[in-house]
């Protein structure tokens, strides 16, 4: 049952339901060549990422690896900034200079957006150790997939958050498949769970589909590190319809699999949960659907319509100072000279 | 003034920015119970205690990503290397996540980091222990990159580069932490900006640029070009990225003629890119090629004379201020 802190299932389901059409219209908006570079899509996993925000608070640090449209929906990005993103717009989470794969928006507390695989574990570690260096109670929770198990940067990452008792919650959302490579090929263990026995960290294994298992779980494990710091890792068993990327037809498994996981699809879990509860009829869910529906379409008509930023505008990302060392090109400064009639060389950039 | 080791210089740094902000911490292998391979952090344990002063396990990789964390949540970390060659472990953190977030989240997110510890060729390391590394992270945009060769340019870069709010390398001179030199009082803040080259002695007939551990090669050769009749005008770099593109040039005005002496190796090296930087610029000042002394294109060799061959070194140094003074 719902618990007094962890926020209302309706909510959560509206939540899922506008990250699964953002999802799809994203996809149909990357076909018609709007959206650049590579585009990997969350559906079929929403009630991992709903299931954890439902149990923590705004503050908690959340970060995460590259299929990160819905972590940010999720904390609270709007539909309009995260397509605005995709579409590489000045009105973008991001302004349009990180893409799909680096959503950032730190009034939320969504630390990235991060594509090298598994890389952003160990930022996840400073985050947590800050949480710690200044006594207070927050999570950090690292969202990662089933493929970063294997990079160097996990298990260092791993091992000093084990030893300084860093108060994050590792979280492998277990989609069966890096890229193309199943976990059966790419790794050695049984269950990934217990790559967190090897660092003497508590592992669970949870049911992805299932967003109440979900919330309940992480709301467990938060409580418990709110009041000593120590981290957990949880597996978390999903699926994502789609392929790796748009740009992947997912040959690699069997029509049979998919639709066996589409049958247990979480939205329409917790759809007949409530339904069943009473707590929301046919009519109150096709409205959220309604509304989530027109929300995506609003935001990729205000993405269509938003700048994009001016080209010399590059410079100012480069230093927070506006230092700039950047060799531009452009004329010989003793040209540059004659023609402005400046005396000596200056310190900027030729 | 009083005169300090290198390697007090650094420490002085550290222990005043330590004192200064609470958000300043140092991480590394052996940095606080065993003071720092270098014993550049000897005493701050004692001193600042086990929150702020932290050992970590040989995770290079893990380490420096766990600073640059801590620094996009508000942070100052001071990361020490035990030598920059094992910061190549770390390429990924440093390269690609400390600076391109400020550009990636749109400006959310600067990273005000410091990666310090000993950089290039020290003596008899073999090739995995003798990089310099200063080419490779100034090639990459949003890092800055300095290369203290005295102990006042050590404590004055080194506090700069703490209190910047991007991430800064401060490459030490592995051979120089003995090396003794003035230094302010204590009580005197002794700040260097980044971007601000020196000229070590003033000179007529030649530049030579130079930076880290071949500033005092380059002062020992200038000294023995004297006897020759030859003055050498030696400009230290101190700080590779931001360069000081003026003091450069400025000196080049003067003396016509140029040598650029550096640790790294010839391919894309700093002298390079400097070179690049002056035929651009002032064409027209110059009265013979500019020459470059570095390493040789090979990885160093153990061997305490072919090592000696392959570095930088006086004999090739004087030959090359004499070719392009046509003596």
């Amino acid at each position: 049952m719902q618990r007094p802190e962890q926020r209302d299932e309706v909510e959560m389901l509206a939540l899922m339901l506008l990250i699964r059409r953002f999802e799809e219209r994203a996809s149909q908006q990357y076909q018609a060549q709007k959206i650049g570079g590579f585009c990997h899509l969350y559906i079929g996993q929403e009630a991992v990422v709903t299931g954890a925000v439902a149990a923590v608070r705004n503050d908690d640090y959340i970060i995460t690896a590259y299929r990160d449209h819905a972590h940010a929906l999720a904390r609270g990005t709007s539909a309009d900034a995260c397509m605005a993103e995709l579409f590489g717009r000045a009105t973008g989470c991001s302004l349009g200079l990180g893409g799909s794969m680096h959503f950032f928006d730190r009034k939320n507390h969504l630390y990235g957006g991060h594509a090298i695989v598994g890389a952003h574990v160990p930022l996840a570690a400073g985050m947590a150790f800050a949480s710690k260096y200044r006594g207070e109670d927050r999570v950090t929770l690292c969202f990662f997939g089933d493929g970063a198990i294997n990079q160097g940067s996990f298990h260092e990452a791993l091992n000093l958050i084990a030893l300084y008792k860093l108060p994050v919650v590792l979280i492998c959302e277990n989609n069966l498949f890096a890229m193309g490579t199943s976990v059966k090929r790419s790794t050695s263990l049984k269950q990934i769970v217990d790559r967190a026995e090897g660092y003497d960290i508590p592992g669970e294994i949870v049911d992805g589909m299932n967003f109440r298992e979900v919330r309940d779980k992480l709301s467990e494990i938060v409580g418990s590190i709110r009041k000593d710091p120590h981290p957990a890792f949880i597996e978390i068993r999903t699926y994502r319809y789609r392929g790796h990327s748009m740009s992947d037809p997912a040959s690699y498994r069997t029509k049979e699999e998919l639709e066996k996981y589409r049958l247990d699809d979480p939205i329409t879990r917790l759809r007949a949960q409530l339904t069943r509860e009473g707590k929301l009829t046919n009519e109150q869910f096709d409205q959220l659907d309604k509304k989530a529906k027109e929300t995506v379409i609003a935001s990729v008509k205000f993405a269509e319509s938003s700048p994009e930023l001016p080209v010399e505008d590059v410079y100012k990302y480069v230093y927070v100072d506006g230092a700039v060392e950047t060799e531009r090109p452009g004329p010989a400064r003793a040209e540059q000279q004659r023609r402005e009639g400046a005396p000596a060389p200056s310190k900027e950039g030729a | 003034m009083r005169e300090i080791t290198y390697r007090q210089a650094l420490n002085e740094a550290l222990a005043e920015e330590l004192e200064r902000d609470p958000n300043v911490f140092l991480m590394g292998e052996e940095v606080a119970e065993y003071h720092g391979a270098y014993k550049v952090s000897q005493g701050l344990l004692e001193r600042f205690g086990p929150t702020r002063i932290i050992d970590t396990p040989i995770s290079e990789n893990g380490f420096a990503g766990l600073g640059i964390g801590a620094a996009m949540v508000g942070l100052r970390p001071i990361i020490e290397f035990m030598t920059f060659s094992f910061s190549l472990v770390a390429f990924d953190q440093v390269v690609n996540n400390a600076p391109n977030m400020f550009m990636m989240s749109g400006g959310q997110f600067n990273i005000p980091i410091t990666f310090r510890g000993p950089n290039g060729p020290a003596h008899q390391l073999g090739a995995t222990h003798s990089h310099a590394t200063e080419n490779l992270y100034a090639s990459v945009p949003g890092l800055k990159v300095c290369t203290p060769a005295t102990p006042r340019d050590a404590k004055g870069l080194l506090k700069t580069a703490v209190r910047d709010d991007n991430p800064v390398l401060v490459l030490e001179a592995e051979l120089l932490y003995s090396s003794k030199g003035m230094v302010e009082p204590p009580d005197e803040e002794l700040l260097i900006p980044l971007g601000q080259a020196e000229v070590k002695r003033e000179g007529s007939d030649a530049s030579i640029i130079c930076y880290a551990q071949t500033v005092p090669l380059a002062l020992t050769v200038a000294a023995q070009l004297e006897e020759e009749d030859i003055s050498a005008e030696i400009v230290d770099l101190r700080s590779i990225k931001p360069l000081d593109e003026r003091a450069i040039f400025d000196s080049i005005v003067k003396t016509h003629r140029a040598v650029i002496v550096e640790q790294d190796r010839p391919f894309c090296g700093v002298g390079a890119e400097i070179c690049y930087r002056v035929q651009k610029n002032i064409f027209d000042e110059l009265d013979a090629p500019i020459l470059r002394v570095s390493q040789e294109d090979v990885p160093v060799p153990y061997n305490e004379k072919l090592e000696k061959f392959v570095l930088p070194n006086a004999d090739k140094l004087m030959a090359a201020v004499k070719k392009v003074c046509y003596a």
